[in-house]
Protein backbone atom coordinates (compact mmCIF):
# COMPACT_ATOMS: atom_id res chain seq x y z
CA UNK A 1 0.00 0.00 0.00
CA UNK A 2 1.20 3.47 -0.78
CA UNK A 3 -0.34 6.62 0.53
CA UNK A 4 -2.27 8.70 -1.96
CA UNK A 5 -0.34 11.94 -2.41
CA UNK A 6 -2.37 14.78 -0.95
CA UNK A 7 -2.06 18.51 -1.37
CA UNK A 8 -0.86 20.31 1.76
CA UNK A 9 -3.79 21.92 3.58
CA UNK A 10 -4.27 25.59 2.82
CA UNK A 11 -4.27 28.13 5.65
CA UNK A 12 -6.37 31.24 6.09
CA UNK A 13 -4.75 34.52 7.23
CA UNK A 14 -6.09 33.68 10.70
CA UNK A 15 -4.37 30.33 11.09
CA UNK A 16 -1.95 31.52 13.78
CA UNK A 17 -4.77 33.28 15.64
CA UNK A 18 -6.75 30.02 15.76
CA UNK A 19 -3.82 28.13 17.21
CA UNK A 20 -3.32 30.89 19.80
CA UNK A 21 -6.98 30.61 20.77
CA UNK A 22 -6.56 26.86 21.38
CA UNK A 23 -8.70 25.79 18.43
CA UNK A 24 -8.95 22.17 17.42
CA UNK A 25 -8.03 22.22 13.72
CA UNK A 26 -9.46 19.83 11.10
CA UNK A 27 -9.11 19.44 7.33
CA UNK A 28 -12.14 20.98 5.57
CA UNK A 29 -12.43 21.28 1.80
CA UNK A 30 -8.66 21.39 1.44
CA UNK A 31 -8.19 23.90 4.29
CA UNK A 32 -6.89 23.54 7.84
CA UNK A 33 -9.82 25.05 9.74
CA UNK A 34 -10.93 25.45 13.38
CA UNK A 35 -13.77 23.08 14.24
CA UNK A 36 -14.15 24.41 17.79
CA UNK A 37 -12.45 26.52 20.45
CA UNK A 38 -14.13 26.38 23.87
CA UNK A 39 -16.71 23.77 22.83
CA UNK A 40 -19.30 23.40 20.12
CA UNK A 41 -22.37 23.85 22.33
CA UNK A 42 -20.99 26.93 24.07
CA UNK A 43 -20.08 28.53 20.74
CA UNK A 44 -23.49 27.66 19.29
CA UNK A 45 -25.23 29.21 22.26
CA UNK A 46 -23.06 32.33 22.10
CA UNK A 47 -24.27 32.96 18.53
CA UNK A 48 -27.93 32.28 19.42
CA UNK A 49 -27.91 34.53 22.49
CA UNK A 50 -25.03 36.98 22.08
CA UNK A 51 -22.60 37.18 19.20
CA UNK A 52 -19.85 35.04 17.75
CA UNK A 53 -17.27 35.41 15.01
CA UNK A 54 -16.34 32.78 12.43
CA UNK A 55 -13.34 32.70 10.13
CA UNK A 56 -14.81 32.08 6.69
CA UNK A 57 -11.75 33.31 4.79
CA UNK A 58 -11.55 29.92 3.09
CA UNK A 59 -14.52 30.90 0.93
CA UNK A 60 -13.71 32.21 -2.55
CA UNK A 61 -14.28 35.68 -4.02
CA UNK A 62 -14.50 36.36 -7.74
CA UNK A 63 -14.87 39.87 -9.12
CA UNK A 64 -16.98 40.13 -12.26
CA UNK A 65 -16.47 43.34 -14.20
CA UNK A 66 -17.19 44.83 -17.59
CA UNK A 67 -20.09 46.17 -19.65
CA UNK A 68 -21.31 42.59 -20.10
CA UNK A 69 -21.10 41.64 -16.40
CA UNK A 70 -24.85 41.69 -15.81
CA UNK A 71 -25.70 39.78 -18.98
CA UNK A 72 -23.03 37.20 -18.13
CA UNK A 73 -24.29 36.74 -14.56
CA UNK A 74 -27.86 36.44 -15.82
CA UNK A 75 -26.77 33.64 -18.14
CA UNK A 76 -24.92 31.56 -15.51
CA UNK A 77 -27.27 31.98 -12.52
CA UNK A 78 -30.93 31.20 -11.81
CA UNK A 79 -31.93 34.26 -9.77
CA UNK A 80 -32.60 37.65 -11.39
CA UNK A 81 -29.37 39.62 -10.98
CA UNK A 82 -30.99 42.65 -12.70
CA UNK A 83 -32.98 43.20 -9.48
CA UNK A 84 -29.75 43.99 -7.62
CA UNK A 85 -28.84 47.59 -6.93
CA UNK A 86 -25.39 48.88 -5.98
CA UNK A 87 -24.84 48.13 -2.29
CA UNK A 88 -27.13 45.11 -2.22
CA UNK A 89 -26.48 41.37 -2.00
CA UNK A 90 -28.40 38.43 -3.42
CA UNK A 91 -28.38 34.66 -2.82
CA UNK A 92 -28.10 32.78 -6.10
CA UNK A 93 -27.32 29.46 -7.76
CA UNK A 94 -24.86 28.37 -10.45
CA UNK A 95 -26.78 25.63 -12.24
CA UNK A 96 -24.84 22.88 -14.01
CA UNK A 97 -25.15 21.91 -17.63
CA UNK A 98 -26.48 18.44 -16.74
CA UNK A 99 -28.75 19.13 -13.77
CA UNK A 100 -27.71 19.80 -10.19
CA UNK A 101 -25.78 22.83 -9.01
CA UNK A 102 -22.17 23.75 -9.63
CA UNK A 103 -22.49 25.86 -6.46
CA UNK A 104 -24.76 28.05 -4.40
CA UNK A 105 -23.35 31.56 -4.12
CA UNK A 106 -23.85 35.14 -2.99
CA UNK A 107 -23.56 38.05 -5.41
CA UNK A 108 -22.76 41.56 -4.13
CA UNK A 109 -23.31 44.48 -6.48
CA UNK A 110 -20.56 47.10 -6.22
CA UNK A 111 -21.72 49.42 -9.05
CA UNK A 112 -22.98 49.14 -12.63
CA UNK A 113 -20.73 46.63 -14.38
CA UNK A 114 -19.04 45.39 -11.18
CA UNK A 115 -20.05 42.52 -8.89
CA UNK A 116 -18.36 40.39 -6.25
CA UNK A 117 -19.31 36.71 -6.11
CA UNK A 118 -18.68 34.63 -2.97
CA UNK A 119 -18.40 30.88 -3.55
CA UNK A 120 -17.94 27.79 -1.36
CA UNK A 121 -14.33 27.01 -0.43
CA UNK A 122 -14.35 23.45 -1.77
CA UNK A 123 -15.78 24.65 -5.11
CA UNK A 124 -13.39 27.51 -5.94
CA UNK A 125 -11.48 25.69 -8.72
CA UNK A 126 -14.62 24.06 -10.13
CA UNK A 127 -16.59 27.32 -10.15
CA UNK A 128 -13.72 29.20 -11.78
CA UNK A 129 -13.48 26.62 -14.58
CA UNK A 130 -17.25 26.58 -15.06
CA UNK A 131 -17.57 30.37 -15.17
CA UNK A 132 -14.54 30.77 -17.43
CA UNK A 133 -16.04 28.27 -19.85
CA UNK A 134 -19.18 30.42 -20.19
CA UNK A 135 -17.74 33.90 -20.78
CA UNK A 136 -17.69 33.61 -24.59
CA UNK A 137 -19.86 36.28 -26.18
CA UNK A 138 -19.84 38.53 -23.10
CA UNK A 139 -17.74 41.63 -22.52
CA UNK A 140 -16.74 40.52 -19.05
CA UNK A 141 -13.64 39.94 -16.98
CA UNK A 142 -13.32 37.49 -14.08
CA UNK A 143 -10.73 38.02 -11.35
CA UNK A 144 -10.06 35.48 -8.60
CA UNK A 145 -9.62 37.57 -5.43
CA UNK A 146 -9.83 34.62 -3.03
CA UNK A 147 -6.33 35.23 -1.66
CA UNK A 148 -6.85 38.97 -1.29
CA UNK A 149 -9.65 38.82 1.28
CA UNK A 150 -10.00 37.71 4.82
CA UNK A 151 -13.69 37.07 5.52
CA UNK A 152 -15.09 37.12 9.05
CA UNK A 153 -18.72 36.38 9.90
CA UNK A 154 -19.97 38.27 12.97
CA UNK A 155 -23.27 36.64 13.87
CA UNK A 156 -25.82 36.82 16.66
CA UNK A 157 -28.55 39.05 18.10
CA UNK A 158 -25.93 41.36 19.67
CA UNK A 159 -23.78 41.66 16.53
CA UNK A 160 -24.92 45.18 15.57
CA UNK A 161 -24.81 46.47 19.16
CA UNK A 162 -21.24 45.22 19.67
CA UNK A 163 -19.93 46.48 16.32
CA UNK A 164 -21.63 49.90 16.30
CA UNK A 165 -19.14 51.78 18.52
CA UNK A 166 -16.27 50.64 16.28
CA UNK A 167 -17.62 51.49 12.82
CA UNK A 168 -18.15 54.85 11.10
CA UNK A 169 -21.62 54.08 9.69
CA UNK A 170 -25.06 53.81 11.28
CA UNK A 171 -25.68 50.05 11.25
CA UNK A 172 -29.37 50.47 12.12
CA UNK A 173 -29.85 52.06 8.69
CA UNK A 174 -28.44 48.98 6.96
CA UNK A 175 -31.09 46.38 6.18
CA UNK A 176 -30.62 42.67 5.50
CA UNK A 177 -28.53 42.11 2.35
CA UNK A 178 -26.98 45.59 2.50
CA UNK A 179 -23.35 45.72 1.30
CA UNK A 180 -21.31 48.80 2.14
CA UNK A 181 -17.87 50.23 2.79
CA UNK A 182 -16.96 51.12 6.37
CA UNK A 183 -14.05 51.73 8.66
CA UNK A 184 -13.92 49.06 11.36
CA UNK A 185 -11.39 49.79 14.13
CA UNK A 186 -9.95 52.23 11.60
CA UNK A 187 -9.45 49.61 8.89
CA UNK A 188 -11.12 49.89 5.49
CA UNK A 189 -13.54 46.97 5.15
CA UNK A 190 -16.65 46.02 3.24
CA UNK A 191 -19.55 44.92 5.43
CA UNK A 192 -22.54 42.87 4.35
CA UNK A 193 -25.61 42.28 6.50
CA UNK A 194 -25.69 38.61 5.52
CA UNK A 195 -24.86 35.32 7.19
CA UNK A 196 -25.47 31.63 7.49
CA UNK A 197 -26.60 31.05 11.07
CA UNK A 198 -30.25 32.14 11.16
CA UNK A 199 -29.26 35.18 13.25
CA UNK A 200 -28.68 38.83 12.42
CA UNK A 201 -25.09 39.68 11.65
CA UNK A 202 -22.45 41.02 9.33
CA UNK A 203 -19.85 39.52 7.08
CA UNK A 204 -16.62 41.50 7.12
CA UNK A 205 -14.45 41.57 3.99
CA UNK A 206 -11.02 42.71 5.15
CA UNK A 207 -7.66 42.82 3.42
CA UNK A 208 -5.93 39.49 4.17
CA UNK A 209 -2.92 41.30 5.68
CA UNK A 210 -5.17 43.05 8.23
CA UNK A 211 -7.45 40.12 9.02
CA UNK A 212 -5.61 38.93 12.10
CA UNK A 213 -5.58 42.37 13.73
CA UNK A 214 -9.29 42.84 13.07
CA UNK A 215 -10.03 39.32 14.38
CA UNK A 216 -8.14 40.05 17.62
CA UNK A 217 -10.01 43.33 18.04
CA UNK A 218 -13.35 41.58 17.50
CA UNK A 219 -12.50 39.08 20.25
CA UNK A 220 -11.51 42.07 22.39
CA UNK A 221 -14.99 43.61 22.18
CA UNK A 222 -16.65 40.42 23.41
CA UNK A 223 -17.27 38.28 20.36
CA UNK A 224 -16.94 34.54 20.95
CA UNK A 225 -14.72 32.74 18.43
CA UNK A 226 -16.86 30.01 16.85
CA UNK A 227 -15.74 27.09 14.69
CA UNK A 228 -17.05 25.01 11.85
CA UNK A 229 -18.83 22.70 14.30
CA UNK A 230 -21.11 25.47 15.57
CA UNK A 231 -21.49 26.88 12.08
CA UNK A 232 -22.88 23.54 10.95
CA UNK A 233 -25.32 23.04 13.84
CA UNK A 234 -26.51 26.66 13.49
CA UNK A 235 -27.10 26.41 9.74
CA UNK A 236 -28.86 23.08 10.17
CA UNK A 237 -31.22 24.48 12.82
CA UNK A 238 -31.90 27.37 10.43
CA UNK A 239 -32.71 24.87 7.65
CA UNK A 240 -29.99 26.20 5.33
CA UNK A 241 -28.84 23.68 2.72
CA UNK A 242 -25.09 23.06 2.53
CA UNK A 243 -23.26 22.28 -0.68
CA UNK A 244 -22.03 18.68 -0.67
CA UNK A 245 -24.96 17.63 1.53
CA UNK A 246 -28.27 19.10 0.34
CA UNK A 247 -26.85 20.45 -2.93
CA UNK A 248 -24.50 18.75 -5.37
CA UNK A 249 -23.73 18.37 -9.05
CA UNK A 250 -26.40 15.66 -9.22
CA UNK A 251 -29.09 16.64 -6.66
CA UNK A 252 -31.94 18.53 -8.34
CA UNK A 253 -31.79 21.93 -6.59
CA UNK A 254 -35.59 22.27 -6.55
CA UNK A 255 -35.67 19.31 -4.17
CA UNK A 256 -35.08 22.04 -1.59
CA UNK A 257 -37.72 24.58 -0.67
CA UNK A 258 -35.78 27.30 -2.47
CA UNK A 259 -37.77 27.47 -5.70
CA UNK A 260 -37.72 31.29 -5.39
CA UNK A 261 -34.05 31.23 -6.42
CA UNK A 262 -35.12 30.19 -9.94
CA UNK A 263 -36.60 33.00 -12.00
CA UNK A 264 -38.15 32.79 -15.45
CA UNK A 265 -35.18 33.72 -17.64
CA UNK A 266 -32.74 32.10 -20.05
CA UNK A 267 -29.74 30.54 -18.25
CA UNK A 268 -27.29 27.66 -18.34
CA UNK A 269 -28.94 24.31 -17.56
CA UNK A 270 -32.50 25.70 -17.64
CA UNK A 271 -33.91 22.59 -19.33
CA UNK A 272 -32.86 20.44 -16.36
CA UNK A 273 -34.15 22.74 -13.65
CA UNK A 274 -37.55 23.01 -15.36
CA UNK A 275 -38.09 19.27 -14.79
CA UNK A 276 -39.91 18.37 -11.58
CA UNK A 277 -37.54 16.89 -8.97
CA UNK A 278 -37.99 13.22 -8.08
CA UNK A 279 -37.03 13.91 -4.46
CA UNK A 280 -37.91 16.52 -1.87
CA UNK A 281 -35.89 17.83 1.05
CA UNK A 282 -37.72 17.48 4.37
CA UNK A 283 -36.97 18.09 8.02
CA UNK A 284 -37.09 15.28 10.56
CA UNK A 285 -37.29 15.29 14.34
CA UNK A 286 -36.09 12.35 16.41
CA UNK A 287 -36.57 11.68 20.08
CA UNK A 288 -33.10 10.60 21.15
CA UNK A 289 -30.81 9.00 18.60
CA UNK A 290 -28.82 11.42 16.44
CA UNK A 291 -28.93 10.44 12.77
CA UNK A 292 -26.14 11.16 10.33
CA UNK A 293 -25.65 11.74 6.62
CA UNK A 294 -26.42 8.67 4.53
CA UNK A 295 -28.67 6.85 7.00
CA UNK A 296 -31.70 5.28 5.21
CA UNK A 297 -35.11 6.94 5.70
CA UNK A 298 -38.12 4.61 5.54
CA UNK A 299 -41.91 4.71 5.48
CA UNK A 300 -43.54 1.54 6.81
CA UNK A 301 -40.27 -0.34 6.46
CA UNK A 302 -39.62 0.68 2.85
CA UNK A 303 -36.61 2.87 2.05
CA UNK A 304 -37.82 6.17 0.53
CA UNK A 305 -34.71 8.31 0.92
CA UNK A 306 -31.68 9.16 3.04
CA UNK A 307 -30.43 11.68 5.57
CA UNK A 308 -28.35 14.52 4.07
CA UNK A 309 -27.38 16.25 7.36
CA UNK A 310 -28.10 15.37 10.96
CA UNK A 311 -27.13 16.52 14.42
CA UNK A 312 -28.38 16.86 17.94
CA UNK A 313 -29.84 20.37 18.01
CA UNK A 314 -28.20 22.35 20.82
CA UNK A 315 -31.06 24.90 20.85
CA UNK A 316 -33.99 22.49 20.65
CA UNK A 317 -32.48 19.71 22.74
CA UNK A 318 -33.37 16.84 20.42
CA UNK A 319 -31.89 15.39 17.22
CA UNK A 320 -32.83 16.99 13.90
CA UNK A 321 -32.03 16.01 10.33
CA UNK A 322 -32.61 17.01 6.76
CA UNK A 323 -33.40 14.17 4.37
CA UNK A 324 -34.04 13.73 0.67
CA UNK A 325 -37.10 11.53 0.19
CA UNK A 326 -39.08 10.43 -2.86
CA UNK A 327 -41.49 13.26 -3.72
CA UNK A 328 -44.56 11.08 -3.10
CA UNK A 329 -43.54 10.73 0.57
CA UNK A 330 -42.63 14.37 1.21
CA UNK A 331 -45.92 15.06 3.01
CA UNK A 332 -45.89 11.92 5.16
CA UNK A 333 -45.83 12.71 8.88
CA UNK A 334 -44.03 9.68 10.28
CA UNK A 335 -40.86 7.98 9.13
CA UNK A 336 -38.23 5.63 10.45
CA UNK A 337 -34.51 6.23 10.20
CA UNK A 338 -32.25 3.19 10.20
CA UNK A 339 -29.39 3.62 12.67
CA UNK A 340 -26.83 0.80 12.81
CA UNK A 341 -29.37 -1.78 11.61
CA UNK A 342 -32.23 -0.66 13.86
CA UNK A 343 -35.18 1.52 12.83
CA UNK A 344 -35.96 4.57 14.98
CA UNK A 345 -39.18 6.61 14.67
CA UNK A 346 -38.94 10.13 13.23
CA UNK A 347 -41.59 12.77 12.56
CA UNK A 348 -41.63 15.36 9.82
CA UNK A 349 -40.79 18.84 11.07
CA UNK A 350 -41.19 22.00 8.97
CA UNK A 351 -38.02 23.85 7.96
CA UNK A 352 -36.48 25.88 9.41
CA UNK A 353 -36.22 23.95 12.66
CA UNK A 354 -35.39 27.20 14.41
CA UNK A 355 -36.30 30.76 13.49
CA UNK A 356 -34.38 33.51 15.25
CA UNK B 1 -4.17 18.25 31.35
CA UNK B 2 -6.45 15.26 31.19
CA UNK B 3 -6.89 12.79 34.02
CA UNK B 4 -5.48 9.24 33.68
CA UNK B 5 -5.99 7.21 36.89
CA UNK B 6 -3.11 4.86 37.64
CA UNK B 7 -5.26 1.91 38.77
CA UNK B 8 -6.83 1.38 35.32
CA UNK B 9 -5.67 -0.22 32.07
CA UNK B 10 -6.09 1.53 28.74
CA UNK B 11 -6.67 0.57 25.11
CA UNK B 12 -5.05 2.55 22.30
CA UNK B 13 -8.64 3.20 21.12
CA UNK B 14 -9.26 5.19 24.38
CA UNK B 15 -11.32 2.75 26.47
CA UNK B 16 -10.37 2.03 30.10
CA UNK B 17 -10.79 -1.26 31.95
CA UNK B 18 -10.83 -1.61 35.73
CA UNK B 19 -9.86 -4.68 37.76
CA UNK B 20 -13.57 -5.56 38.23
CA UNK B 21 -14.26 -5.46 34.47
CA UNK B 22 -15.87 -2.01 34.29
CA UNK B 23 -15.33 -0.23 30.95
CA UNK B 24 -15.56 3.44 30.01
CA UNK B 25 -13.86 5.98 27.78
CA UNK B 26 -10.97 8.10 28.95
CA UNK B 27 -10.96 11.74 29.97
CA UNK B 28 -8.82 12.43 26.89
CA UNK B 29 -11.41 10.73 24.64
CA UNK B 30 -14.41 12.56 26.09
CA UNK B 31 -12.62 15.85 25.66
CA UNK B 32 -11.83 15.06 22.03
CA UNK B 33 -15.46 14.05 21.37
CA UNK B 34 -17.02 17.13 22.88
CA UNK B 35 -20.56 17.19 24.27
CA UNK B 36 -21.91 13.64 24.39
CA UNK B 37 -25.61 13.50 23.50
CA UNK B 38 -26.34 9.78 23.12
CA UNK B 39 -24.79 6.46 24.10
CA UNK B 40 -25.78 3.15 22.53
CA UNK B 41 -24.95 0.39 25.00
CA UNK B 42 -24.57 -3.37 24.39
CA UNK B 43 -27.11 -5.94 25.57
CA UNK B 44 -26.43 -7.73 28.81
CA UNK B 45 -25.37 -11.30 28.05
CA UNK B 46 -23.54 -10.44 24.85
CA UNK B 47 -20.25 -12.29 24.41
CA UNK B 48 -17.50 -10.19 22.85
CA UNK B 49 -13.93 -10.52 21.66
CA UNK B 50 -11.36 -7.89 22.59
CA UNK B 51 -11.24 -5.26 19.85
CA UNK B 52 -14.83 -5.83 18.69
CA UNK B 53 -17.17 -2.82 18.29
CA UNK B 54 -19.47 -2.98 21.29
CA UNK B 55 -21.02 0.47 21.85
CA UNK B 56 -21.39 3.87 20.21
CA UNK B 57 -20.89 7.28 21.81
CA UNK B 58 -22.44 10.16 19.88
CA UNK B 59 -21.47 13.79 20.29
CA UNK B 60 -23.30 16.69 18.64
CA UNK B 61 -21.16 16.23 15.55
CA UNK B 62 -20.16 12.58 15.26
CA UNK B 63 -20.81 8.97 16.17
CA UNK B 64 -17.75 7.13 17.55
CA UNK B 65 -17.42 3.38 17.88
CA UNK B 66 -16.34 1.97 21.24
CA UNK B 67 -14.26 -1.21 21.19
CA UNK B 68 -14.19 -3.92 23.84
CA UNK B 69 -10.83 -3.66 25.69
CA UNK B 70 -11.20 -7.29 26.78
CA UNK B 71 -12.96 -10.50 25.76
CA UNK B 72 -15.84 -11.68 27.93
CA UNK B 73 -19.55 -11.41 28.61
CA UNK B 74 -21.45 -8.17 29.23
CA UNK B 75 -22.89 -8.48 32.75
CA UNK B 76 -24.17 -4.92 33.30
CA UNK B 77 -24.72 -1.64 31.46
CA UNK B 78 -24.92 1.90 32.85
CA UNK B 79 -28.62 2.75 32.50
CA UNK B 80 -27.98 6.25 33.90
CA UNK B 81 -26.53 7.18 30.50
CA UNK B 82 -29.96 6.80 28.87
CA UNK B 83 -31.21 9.95 30.55
CA UNK B 84 -27.85 11.62 31.23
CA UNK B 85 -25.36 10.86 28.45
CA UNK B 86 -23.38 13.94 29.54
CA UNK B 87 -22.05 11.88 32.48
CA UNK B 88 -19.50 10.57 29.99
CA UNK B 89 -18.11 14.12 29.82
CA UNK B 90 -18.44 15.11 33.46
CA UNK B 91 -17.36 11.85 35.12
CA UNK B 92 -15.67 9.55 32.60
CA UNK B 93 -14.18 7.31 35.31
CA UNK B 94 -17.12 7.32 37.72
CA UNK B 95 -20.79 7.96 36.83
CA UNK B 96 -20.01 7.90 33.11
CA UNK B 97 -18.88 4.26 32.95
CA UNK B 98 -20.40 2.31 30.01
CA UNK B 99 -20.69 -1.42 30.86
CA UNK B 100 -19.16 -4.25 32.88
CA UNK B 101 -17.54 -7.36 31.47
CA UNK B 102 -16.97 -10.78 33.00
CA UNK B 103 -13.46 -10.78 31.57
CA UNK B 104 -12.06 -13.96 30.03
CA UNK B 105 -9.03 -12.35 28.38
CA UNK B 106 -7.62 -8.87 28.07
CA UNK B 107 -6.73 -7.23 24.79
CA UNK B 108 -3.51 -5.34 24.19
CA UNK B 109 -3.69 -2.80 27.01
CA UNK B 110 -1.39 -0.08 28.37
CA UNK B 111 -0.79 1.16 31.88
CA UNK B 112 -1.64 4.77 32.76
CA UNK B 113 1.87 6.05 32.13
CA UNK B 114 2.07 4.54 28.64
CA UNK B 115 -1.41 5.77 27.74
CA UNK B 116 -0.74 9.28 29.03
CA UNK B 117 2.53 9.56 27.14
CA UNK B 118 0.87 8.27 23.94
CA UNK B 119 -1.78 10.99 24.24
CA UNK B 120 0.26 13.81 25.71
Amino acid sequence: MTDTPTEPLKRTPLHAAHLRAGARMVPFGGWDMPVQYSGLKAEHEAVRKGAGVFDVSHMGEFRVTGPGALAFLQSVTTNDVSKLKPGRAQYNWLPGVQGGLVDDIYIYMVRDGEYLMVVNASNIAKDWAHLSAHTAGFEVQLTDESDRWGLLAVQGPKAAELLQPHVDVDLSAKKKNAYFAAKLFGFDVMLARTGYTGEDGFEVFVDASEAETVWDKLLGIGLTPAGLGARDTLRLEAGFPLYGHEFSDTIHPLSSTYSWVVKDKAHVGREHISLAPAHKLIGLKLERVPVREGYPVKVAGQVVGHVTSGTSSPTLGHPIAMALVEAAYATAETFEVEVRGKDHPATRMDLPFYKG
Amino acid sequence: MTNTPSDLKYAASHEWLSADGTVGITDFAQEQLGDVVYVELPEVGRVVEAGETIAVVESVKTASDIYAPASGTVVAVNDALTGSPELVNSAPYEGGWLFKLDVTGEGDLMDAEAYASANG
